[in-house]
């Protein structure tokens, strides 16, 4: 059973001190919802655990099953079970779909997939999250709408199947009927109990669907609040005024 | 990127069969400037004794003629005059000429294949190759070029009425190879050009692919990628001269640079003479550069001439490998270097995709392959 361990992270961009002492732990079985305003660090959390070469780690540690992520590179924090589902997913030209899929899962598992095994997963991979076949031949995020994204951000997490999974606002921008496609993708990615999950977002609709155990309010690079799932509705109703009037 | 409001070139004006109209290149020259003259080996001075060994070899489809001919043979020198002094040297110096013809309407099934060979030795080589494609015939060339060599050469397509001619140019020398080359096309009423160039091998290519109009209707295609490593000068200097209304072109070109030394450079002009209404043209240069220490050179130069164009553009850039490609590929668990190459590969796949017979692209993407893997 998988634990990710984020104590006392503090991250800098470009000399500016955004992450100011985060302390989390996602166990396997878990989800963890962090809500915040925009601007609070939610990405800068997520993009440092990745291990985007934009930010710098200035203190604290990340621990993967005991394993000190913050040494390892992008590739090999991936290889170790950590997925991270992006906001903004990078268009990546003359690339497609499906080469850069295989090479991922060979890369992940550390062999290549039986070729028709692995087209079959993609197919059934791509049927349930209503992708159509014909994106395996398109180049990576390029000219796919929000929307489509994001799906195929989860198509990435069903396929890679990590330890743990941090999902930065996938559910913004969705439609309804999007939304519930995306969430039962990450449900079905739950559904083993042996899977963790640190869900990012702004809003609390995509909590009706993917339900969290946790609820951590995130507020000027720090966690101000945390609680069970009734947080949430709280925070429906009140908003994130409080939080951030008095971490202003 | 706005149009540019200059008066003619002078770049291009001169043309001459004579080598003596042609003053030794000083390196001062506006089409020399970016040449490292001393690394061609006298092909631009004289110097170079004509005792270079290069082996031609053509292969040809059923219904396709090809000859080897004399200096005096009234088809060579029909369709370019050499423009400058290694293209004038070349045509001084060459023996034999290639001329391969495709007959009236004909459509030879398979590609016209022709193989350069450089089998070392001191000294340089010259050549000539004249392919002629008879109004409304279809064809496919493949010049390959390998091997050590020092070797100057002028190309020349006669493309005619509604004929279309694709052609394919690997320069895939030895390290220590020198190339010097024009390839003109002549593009007559409705003609089709379709030029795609592929430069990975030598110590130093310098090709210039050019297009001329004889009629109106005529559309040209070109298109080149190139990989330079440490220490390789590779040059494209292209020109297209519009001075027949109603024609089309465009160019696209692309490399990847990487190591001490590696020095690219493409030179993109275009004219678009009084008399060529409703031409559209667009040109486009993109390098990437993959590590400190190389260097591209890109000078795309577009001369409008008349008030009447259907569309006129270009544009060049030179950048990095972007972190946010990699860093996205490296979070799926792919290393770097794997990610790199995807990343490389696909910039320089998407023109690669253009090449339609399915055959030559998977040649030319196996080639990029190899230098990628190096
Ligand atoms: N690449 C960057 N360069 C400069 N500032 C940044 C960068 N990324 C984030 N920031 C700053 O860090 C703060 C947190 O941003 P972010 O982590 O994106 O917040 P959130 O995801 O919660 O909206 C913001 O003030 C933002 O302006
Ligand atoms: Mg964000």
């Amino acid at each position: 059973m998988s634990t990710l361990e984020i104590r006392d992270l503090k991250v800098a961009v470009e000399d500016k001190e955004i992450l100011r002492g985060v302390n989390l732990t996602v166990k396997a079985g878990e989800t963890h919802a962090i809500m915040g305003p925009n601007g609070s660090g939610k990405s800068t959390l997520a993009y440092a655990i990745a291990g985007h070469p934009k930010y710098t780690i200035t203190g604290g540690e990340v621990l993967l099953d005991g394993v000190d992520l913050l040494e390892l590179s992008v590739d090999e924090r991936a290889r170790a079970g950590l997925f991270l589902a992006m906001q903004y997913p990078v268009e990546v030209p003359g690339v497609s779909v499906s080469n850069f899929l295989r090479s991922a899962v060979t890369s992940v598992r550390g062999e290549a997939p039986k070729l028709r095994e692995f087209a079959k997963d993609l197919k059934s991979g791509m049927d349930a999250l209503s992708i159509d076949s014909a994106f395996a031949q398109r180049n990576l995020n390029e000219g796919f709408s929000g929307g489509e994204k994001k799906r195929h951000e989860i198509l990435q997490l069903e396929l890679l199947k990590p330890k743990i999974a941090v999902l930065d606002e996938t559910d913004s921008g969705l439609d309804v009927d999007a939304l519930r496609v995306v969430s039962e993708g990450i449900n079905r990615f739950r559904a083993s109990g042996e899977t963790g999950v640190l869900l990012i977002t702004h809003y609390t609709r995509i909590l009706r669907y993917v339900k969290p155990d946790f609820v951590h309010v995130f507020a000027a690079g720090r966690v101000v609040e945390e609680g069970g799932p009734e947080l949430a509705d709280k925070l429906e109703a009140e908003g994130y005024e409080q939080y951030t009037k008095a971490s202003a | 990127m706005g149009l540019n409001e200059k008066p003619l070139s002078t770049l291009h004006e001169k043309a001459s069969y004579d080598l003596a109209d042609f003053e030794v290149p000083t390196g001062r020259e506006e089409a020399w400037r970016f040449t490292p003259l001393a690394r061609l080996k006298g092909l631009h001075n004289g110097k170079a004794a004509p005792s270079g060994q290069v082996v031609t070899q053509v292969y040809t489809p059923e219904g396709v003629r090809a000859e080897w001919v004399g200096r005096d043979d009234e088809r060579i020198g029909k369709a370019y005059v050499p423009a400058d002094r290694v293209s004038a040297q070349a045509y001084n110096g060459f023996e034999k000429a290639l001329v391969v013809t495709v007959s009236q309407e004909a459509a030879p099934e398979g590609a016209i294949t022709v193989e350069v060979k450089g089998n070392g030795g001191e000294g340089a080589a010259y050549g000539h190759i004249v392919v002629v494609v008879e109004p409304m015939a279809q064809a496919t060339v493949v010049v390959q070029h390998e091997g050590t060599a020092v070797y100057a050469d002028n190309v020349e397509f006669v493309v005619g009425d509604g004929a279309t001619l694709k052609v394919v140019s690997l320069q895939d020398w030895a390290d220590d190879a020198v190339h010097v080359s024009h390839h003109h096309a002549q593009l007559a009423k409705d003609a089709t050009f379709r030029s795609f160039v592929v430069t990975l091998g030598g110590d130093l290519v310098r090709l210039s692919p050019s297009v001329s109009y004889t009629g109106p209707g005529g559309d040209a295609d070109l298109s080149g990628v190139y990989f330079v490593d440490a220490g390789q000068h590779l040059e494209h200097r292209l020109l297209v001269d519009h001075s027949q209304p109603n024609c089309k072109s465009n160019v696209d070109y692309r490399g990847a640079l990487q190591g001490e030394k590696a020095h690219a450079v493409w030179i993109g002009d275009v004219i678009i003479r009084v008399a060529a209404e409703g031409t559209d043209t667009y040109e486009l240069n993109r390098n990437l550069i993959l590590t400190d220490g190389a260097r591209a050179d890109s000078v795309p130069n577009l001369e409008i001439l008349t008030g009447e164009v259907a569309g006129a553009g270009h544009a060049s850039t030179s950048g990095r490998l972007d972190d946010e490609h990699i860093f996205y590929l490296q979070a799926r668990g792919i290393p770097f270097d794997e990610a790199r190459r995807l990343v490389i590969r696909g910039f320089l796949g998407q023109l690669i995709e253009k090449i339609q017979v399915e055959e030559l692209r998977e040649r030319v993407m196996n080639a990029v392959e190899a230098e990628l893997a190096r």
